[in-house]
């Protein structure tokens, strides 16, 4: 079996990956990278619209073209080692951590290191996940998969679709298949208000005449071999309204339903998951559980843009730094946790003493929103938001300053409210 | 062959058909098995609960009751030869009264007298040490240590891959829907034209015996489709037990039950609901919280968010509920083998002995092959392997270091084996090696997999189906289909890579 030493290895070579990387081999350390595609840039590569790196690079660039800008960078240190086509399959954590890492033409490596990064990125809520009643016909795709068969295999998964949910992918997906000659016959949303961007609605449904169904669920697929129709169903108050059900003939279904952490790796070895998130705990370094490990981008929470994924990553590679440099105390870090109307707020600690970045999920919908953020009890910052709802991500940041503020007590508990 | 003329057809590939076909391959006998799929297994025994039933639930005047427990018996010995994914995890049936309670001793009662062996009658501590995720509530209950597990596909492609390597023919695709009575044979046909003749039949066809039956003009049977609908839950699923767990059983069914699956991961199920269509496999939302209620009874921790997937089964069963396992009377060379629901599965191997038997009485003549070999190679599994053994494996076979399934970690390797057995579809890659059966359910290896079957079959991407004819995945290719108004399709960064 081959051996191999480094500083830190980082599980996946997307733009989370990627930016850690850049960053961790920029201070001087030696990386590996594990990338179980025979490319680097992760999900970037199928994402061939625009629309990426507005706030990064303040240019529209594509998917692909995005992580070109990194890849580049990566490509230029001579301290990362990039290894295509090999899966980390199994971590023994210790000092140092044994990574095992499976690939065709290396067979079994293990790599000694003494910092992980997780960057596994997520994967797609499926059928399974939603339970939609009736047959199990062929036709039914998660988005991802389908914008992935169509823009990098150049595959066309049937001729008259139906998606269900109105997340950006989905909405993207109803214009790619459009593009392609397959006839969306509308895009069913079970809340009340769209999901995605309202740019998305406007450009991939309006602009194509593509109905959007809100408060709308699918209620039975049919079709013994391939699908041949969907139920449609309306929602009032929560309740289905059987009654106004309606058939749409499609031989596709695109489920556009949500992201999840892909975690499975990060259990097997004792990382410890967050429910809310589906992906780590970590501090106020993205420091999982398990001293060493940290976490970014999609696999530490899912993120609406890409731009943020980088930042985030880079921010976690610093901390990687530090602690391979043995400046790391998490000893310092403090709990923050979710308050009122919150579904979560990533990192779970903060540091005091330094600007900490956090970013959290609404649970209401609701215009002209407050953000407070308090102390042990008292209000230590508040921040207007034009507009809050469960699938846009809140970012907002406490500096040194309103941290030195509050009350002197031990635990320094932040809580996050949404009012 | 003699005359072109096959000593024995079976008509049916699941799991009683291929164990009829595996257990005539110890003979000198030109056996072939028809399937009207495109794979085998893909009939009532892909969708069941998997369980190796402990013999306790029929009396032996059942002939269900007799085979189960002597199938049961019969598979530690099909896994030595045959490595298929099997546990004796052990049953345990939990009572919440004492009147429950008094209906599992009626089936401790039982289970003695058909001889098994191991059944135990447990107060309340102990059946709570031997599953401690119990609801606190059981008060007490049977425990079958010899009940078990069992990954059913693919005891069907191991038994089928042992017959064939002793000569028995497999025709999939192959439709019986005509048969004509010559001088000394039958001449079967087939939907697609093909036709093939044999000297005996054995009508294992599972929820279609009855038309199998008219078609050679035998007995009238009418079998009745007995809904079954199971979730899936994830392997790391808190309510995952050690043992099966049953309610104690009604008139109607055994009850919802939560089992251990071979492979780590949790079922909830089956409802029982008669229906009229065969071919209707769909799953409705409407039983959902009643199983999710009667699972949680057993055991609490069992939650719905944990359901990887939902699949529906149908039970084949007959007027009076038992297995219809006989010499017509009307064909004196076919052999009915109908009405096989539960514990179709746990007494396959037994009902495979006693066809050979009726076969025999019939008038079959039946000589041991010398050269008979129970085993097949056992396929390495890379999941199961620690990282040495597979750099080992890898160094010599490249393609088990491709990890193409990653919640299920399948390698390249192992879904080419899979294809070279002759699984083609993706339902049957599947079920031979997992991939896709995970918690992303295909989503990042689907497209990998139709890749390979292309490379390995020459088949075109539209030709690649789910589960055979109509069941195609993709369409059309990029550029192939008429855009309505193609001056909205921009040009540059949308074209494909
Ligand atoms: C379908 C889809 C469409 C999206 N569209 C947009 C969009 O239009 N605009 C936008 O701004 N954002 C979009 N996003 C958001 C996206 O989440 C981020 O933009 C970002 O690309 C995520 O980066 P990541 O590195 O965290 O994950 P990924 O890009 O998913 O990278 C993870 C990488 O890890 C690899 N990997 C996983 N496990 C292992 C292992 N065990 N060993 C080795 N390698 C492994 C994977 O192969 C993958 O390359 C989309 C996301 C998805 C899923
Ligand atoms: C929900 C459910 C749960 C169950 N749980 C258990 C359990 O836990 N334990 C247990 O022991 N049993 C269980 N059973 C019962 C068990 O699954 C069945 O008894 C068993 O699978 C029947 O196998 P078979 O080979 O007779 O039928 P099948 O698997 O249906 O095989 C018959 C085959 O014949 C083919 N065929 C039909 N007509 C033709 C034709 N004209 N020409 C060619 N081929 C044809 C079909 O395509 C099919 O492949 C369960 C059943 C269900 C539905």
């Amino acid at each position: 079996m081959i051996e191999k030493h480094y500083d830190a290895v980082v599980f996946g070579g997307g733009s989370a990956g990627l930016a850690a990387a850049v960053r961790i081999a920029g201070q001087g350390c030696s990386v590996a990278v594990l990338e179980r595609e025979n490319e680097l840039g992760g999900i970037l590569n199928q994402c061939i619209h625009n629309g990426f790196g507005i706030q990064r690079f303040k240019e529209d660039l594509t998917g692909p073209e995005y992580a070109e800008r990194f890849i580049e960078m990566v490509e230029e240190l001579d301290n990362v080692s990039i290894f295509l086509e090999t899966t980390a399959l199994e971590v023994t954590h210790g000092t140092p951590h044994s990574v095992f890492a499976y690939s065709k033409r290396y067979g079994v490596i293990k790599i000694e290191c003494r910092a992980i990064v997780l960057a596994m990125g997520c994967r797609e809520r499926n059928r399974g996940n939603i339970g939609i009643p009736g047959t199990r016909p062929a036709g039914v795709f998660t988005a991802g998969l389908a914008q992935r068969l169509i823009n990098i295999d150049g595959y066309i998964p049937g001729r008259r679709a139906v998606i269900l949910g109105s997340g950006d992918i989905g909405l993207i997906m109803a214009r790619r298949l459009t593009w392609v000659g397959v006839e969306v016959l509308g895009v069913i949303e079970i809340q009340g208000y769209p999901s995605g961007l309202t740019r998305n609605i406007v450009q991939c449904l309006n602009d194509f005449n593509i109905p959007l169904y809100l408060s709308h669920t699918l209620s039975e697929i049919r079709g013994k071999d391939r699908v041949t129709g969907v139920t449609v169903t309306p929602l009032q108050d929560g309740k289905t309204v059987t009654a106004k059900s309606f058939d749409l003939d499609c031989d596709t279904i695109l489920l556009s339903v949500g992201l999840i952490p892909d975690n499975e790796l990060s259990r097997k070895f004792g990382v410890s998951l967050n429910p809310e998130t589906g992906g780590p705990f970590v501090d106020a370094g993205l420091m999982s559980s398990v001293p060493g490990v940290f976490a970014c981008g999609n696999v530490l929470h899912v993120h609406d843009l890409v731009d943020y994924v980088s930042e985030e990553s880079e921010r976690c590679a610093s901390f990687v730094v530090e602690y391979l440099n043995g400046t790391y105390n998490p000893l310092l870090h403090h709990p923050i946790v979710s308050g009122a109307n919150v579904k979560y707020v990533i990192p779970n600690k903060y540091l005091p003493g330094m600007t900490n970045r956090f970013y959290l999920r609404s649970l209401i919908v609701k215009n002209k929103a407050e953000l407070v953020i308090s102390l042990e009890g008292e209000p230590l910052k508040r921040k207007n938001l034009a507009h809050v709802q469960p699938s846009e991500m809140v970012s907002f940041s406490l500096d040194e300053q309103d941290l030195s503020r509050g009350s002197e007590s031990r635990e320094k508990k932040l809580e996050v409210s949404i009012y | 062959m003699k005359n072109n003329i096959y000593d024995v057809a079976v008509v049916g590939a699941g799991v009683v058909g291929a164990s009829i076909a595996r257990k005539l391959s110890a003979y000198a006998c030109d056996t072939v098995i028809l399937e009207k799929e495109w794979d085998v297994s893909f009939g009532v025994t892909k969708t069941n609960s998997g369980i190796i039933h402990g013999g306790f639930h029929y009396p032996t005047s059942t002939l269900k009751g007799r085979l189960e427990v002597l199938g049961n018996i019969m598979f530690d010995r099909l896994q030595q030869e045959l490595h298929f994914p099997f546990r004796r995890c052990g049953i345990l049936a939990a009572a919440f009264t004492i009147e429950e309670m008094k209906t599992i001793e009626k089936m401790y009662m039982q289970g003695v007298e058909n001889k098994v062996i191991g059944l135990e009658l447990c107060n309340r501590d102990r059946i709570h040490s031997l599953e401690p995720k119990l609801n606190p509530d059981v008060v007490g209950g049977l425990h079958a240590p010899s009940g078990g597990v069992i990954e059913p596909y693919h005891f069907v492609f191991s038994l089928i891959e042992s017959a064939k390597k002793n000569g028995v023919e497999l025709r999939t695709r192959f439709k019986v829907v005509k048969a004509e009575k010559r001088k000394g044979h039958f001449l079967i046909q087939a939907e697609n034209g093909e036709s093939l003749r044999a000297r005996y039949l054995v009508n294992a066809a599972g929820l279609y015996a009855d038309e199998v039956s008219a078609i050679f003009n035998a007995e009238h049977l009418q079998i009745k489709p007995l809904k079954g609908q199971e979730f899936l839950l994830d392997r790391n699923a808190a309510g995952l037990p050690g043992k099966v767990i049953f309610p104690v059983p009604s008139i109607v069914s055994k009850g919802i039950l939560v089992i251990p699956t071979p492979e780590g991961t949790c079922m909830v199920g089956p409802t029982a609901i008669e229906q009229k269509d065969k071919e209707d496999l769909s799953t409705s939302q409407s039983n959902f919280a009643t199983v999710f209620h009667s699972a949680r009874r057993l055991i609490p921790k069992i939650s719905e968010r944990d359901i990887i997937t939902s699949f529906a089964g149908l039970r084949p069963t007959l007027k009076g509920n038992d297995f219809y396992i006989a010499i017509s009377e009307k064909q004196p060379e076919l052999i009915q083998v109908a009405g096989i629901q539960s514990p179709g599965l746990t007494a396959a191997p037994a009902i495979g002995e006693y066809v050979k038997d009726l076969l025999k009485k019939a008038g079959l003549v039946l000589t041991e092959r010398p050269d008979y070999d129970p085993f097949v190679d056992e396929i390495p599994r890379i999941r199961k392997l620690s990282p040495y053994e597979a750099d080992a494996l890898v160094q010599k076979e490249p393609a088990y270091g491709e990890i193409i399934c990653r919640c299920e970690s399948v390698s390249e390797a192992e879904i080419v084996s899979a294809i070279r057995q002759g699984h083609t579809t993706m339902d049957g890659i599947k079920f031979y090696t997992r991939a896709q059966m995970g918690r992303c359910q295909g989503g990042f290896c689907s497209y990998k997999i139709l890749k390979i079957l292309q490379r390995e079959t020459g088949m075109s991407i539209e030709e690649i189906t789910k589960r055979g004819l109509g069941s195609n995945l993709i369409t059309d290719r990029v550029g192939g289909l008429a855009v309505k108004d193609p001056a909205a399709a921009p040009t540059g960064t949308e074209e494909v890579k």
